[in-house]
């Protein structure tokens, strides 16, 4: 488990403030070209999605938790 | 308070889909989901040097409970940062499981609900200062965590209408919901989780000086996938506390029935059914959450906003009952997490000439909550700029191993030093001891304390040890 290992956490701290304050500032734009394309994500979310949707849902079963 | 830290505690769903016969049961795949983390720390509830905890909860539901953040997006990269441990966690199970022969695929949901009725949690604590008198509080909060599913909701279809008040399936027209959690709560505030479920838990456990603080630990909210939407869930809940706690500009708004009108607002997508309210007005969804948007616009006008997130928190408020209001979600439908997914299904339903109640359209809300970025829907949007980013993904995966500014950082830098010192540790919230030595154990009651002289030196100790006797050590894992 490689990310249970020690790292470098202070150079890294720095870093990571320093790209959030970036980040809060700027709204993203969203890319109109891929915005558009729907029935592109449709057909990708096709290919990953188990083919029996109802044993998908109904399998998914688990104990009560909080 | 305008300091204040922040927790967001995560129940993950679990399944593992056997591709040929047979079953494996989610306790099973639950242990072996976490026996990488047994290994790393002969336990099943263990604190990693990032600060978290993870932990297998009632029910065999993997938790992942971030660290203290005293930041509101240092808690959406300690949120999704838990998602990115599980999801390795997750594929190193399933190829362990496909290496036995049982071939299939393991799902980690991050969702509130599974197919049976049965229901698991979003927990938030915010730490309250103990002056805040806690029974007017919760009187003050409880309308807004009624309503906020309007905004913060992460949507539910149901296939046969609204369920009914036991949990049954309905047999009426196809719904969606704001929220996922809001058919499971029932009372205002009790210390049930997991029969009665209340709106926020009374369990005072501040894990800081309890002279000076207490925790308020809300379990009403859905789990989100948008990082926007985590964001906004705790930013706004965030801002009401602040004014709950100053006695400023708030309507004593106490509702007549709380677990009825949490489903009647759940379950009303144009935001204008009424509920009764204990003085006998009546209110819309829409009418609550306009009067804790509008307060909280004029108390940060007049009182300042010290957090940086605080002006984005306010515009999607407010345009997300803009958007509920006008029936046109296009101004938030990257940003909420129920928008978002509302939007792909009203697609895919017309792709499929079909209505909510097609297999298809539940398939696809339960995927949305999976969290492999490869297969996930809410990932696959995202992919595609169709879901808004807060945060970087550098900075997520490097809040796999660093904690965030507060006492969390202790503790993180406490356990790297006894790990690789080869000592044995307990470490909780407050307390990080070396097993049998008390010179080295400490009590840090203090949650936004970066520093402590006492525990630094116990960890300069045990650096130099380290360095001394390199050949000594046991062999890392």
């Amino acid at each position: 488990m490689a990310q249970f290992r020690e790292s470098s956490q202070d150079r890294q701290q720095n870093q990571a403030r320093e790209e959030d304050q970036e980040l809060i500032g700027a709204q993203q734009p969203v890319d109109q070209g891929l915005v558009n394309d729907t029935d592109d994500i449709l057909d990708e979310i096709d290919s990953v999605l188990e083919e029996n949707a109802e044993d998908y849902v109904r399998g998914f079963v688990q104990k009560g938790g909080q | 308070m305008e300091q204040r830290i922040f927790g967001i505690e995560t129940e993950f769903g679990i399944r593992y889909s056997m591709t040929g016969m047979g079953q494996l049961g989610p306790e099973e795949a639950a242990r072996k989901l976490f026996r990488p983390v047994v290994e790393w720390g002969r336990s099943s509830n263990v604190f990693l040097e990032n600060g978290s905890r993870l932990y297998l909860d009632v029910g065999s539901h993997p938790e992942y409970a971030t660290a203290e953040c005293a930041d509101l997006t240092d808690l959406v990269r300690q949120d999704k940062a838990g998602e990115r441990l599980f999801e390795k966690l997750a594929d190193q199970a399933e190829e362990a499981l496909n290496r036995q022969g049982l071939e299939g695929k393991l799902y980690l949901f991050k969702n509130n609900a599974d197919s049976a009725g049965n229901s698991f949690g979003s927990h938030e604590n915010y730490l309250l200062s103990r002056k805040a008198e806690f029974s007017r509080l919760v009187r003050f909060l409880v309308p807004f965590l009624v309503s906020r599913q309007l905004v913060v909701g992460a949507g539910r279809v149901h296939p046969s209408g609204p369920p009914q008040i036991n949990g049954a399936p309905e047999s009426g027209q196809p719904s969606y919901s704001f929220s996922q959690r809001a058919d499971y709560v029932w009372e205002a505030a009790s210390s049930a989780t997991t029969r009665s479920r209340p709106l926020i838990n009374t369990r005072d456990e501040p894990h800081a000086d309890a002279a000076q603080y207490r925790r308020l630990h809300v379990i009403v909210g859905d789990s989100n996938m948008s990082e926007t939407t985590t964001l906004a869930r705790a930013g706004m809940t965030d801002l009401i506390l602040r004014m709950i706690e100053d006695r400023q500009g708030l309507d004593d708004l106490e509702l007549a029935n709380t677990g009825q009108a949490l489903r009647t607002l759940s379950h009303d997508l144009t935001g204008r059914t009424t509920v009764e309210l204990k003085d006998g007005r009546k209110m819309s969804g829409l009418d609550l959450q306009r009067l804790y948007l509008d307060a909280a616009v004029s108390y940060t006008d007049q009182q300042g906003a010290p957090r940086p997130e605080t002006e984005y928190v306010l515009d999607l408020w407010g345009r997300t009952l803009d958007a509920i209001e006008t029936q046109d979600t296009s101004a938030i439908d990257t940003e909420i997490d129920w928008a978002i997914k509302k939007k792909l299904l009203d697609r895919t339903a017309e792709k499929l000439d079909a209505d909510y109640s097609h297999p298809r359209i539940a398939q696809v809300d339960l995927a949305y909550h999976d969290i492999k970025q490869n297969r996930g829907v809410f990932y696959l949007l995202q992919a595609k700029g169709l879901a808004r980013r807060w945060v970087s993904e550098e900075s997520v995966t490097r809040a796999e191993t660093v904690p965030p500014e507060t006492r969390a950082a202790l503790r993180g830098r406490f356990i790297a030093a006894a790990r690789a010192a080869g000592l044995d540790y307990t470490v909780d919230w407050v307390h990080f001891k070396i097993n049998q030595q008390i010179a080295l154990s400490h009590s840090c009651q203090d949650p936004f304390a970066t520093e402590d002289a006492e525990v630094e030196k116990s960890i300069r100790a045990m650096q130099d040890a380290t360095r001394r006797d390199q050949r000594a050590m046991p062999p890392l894992i």
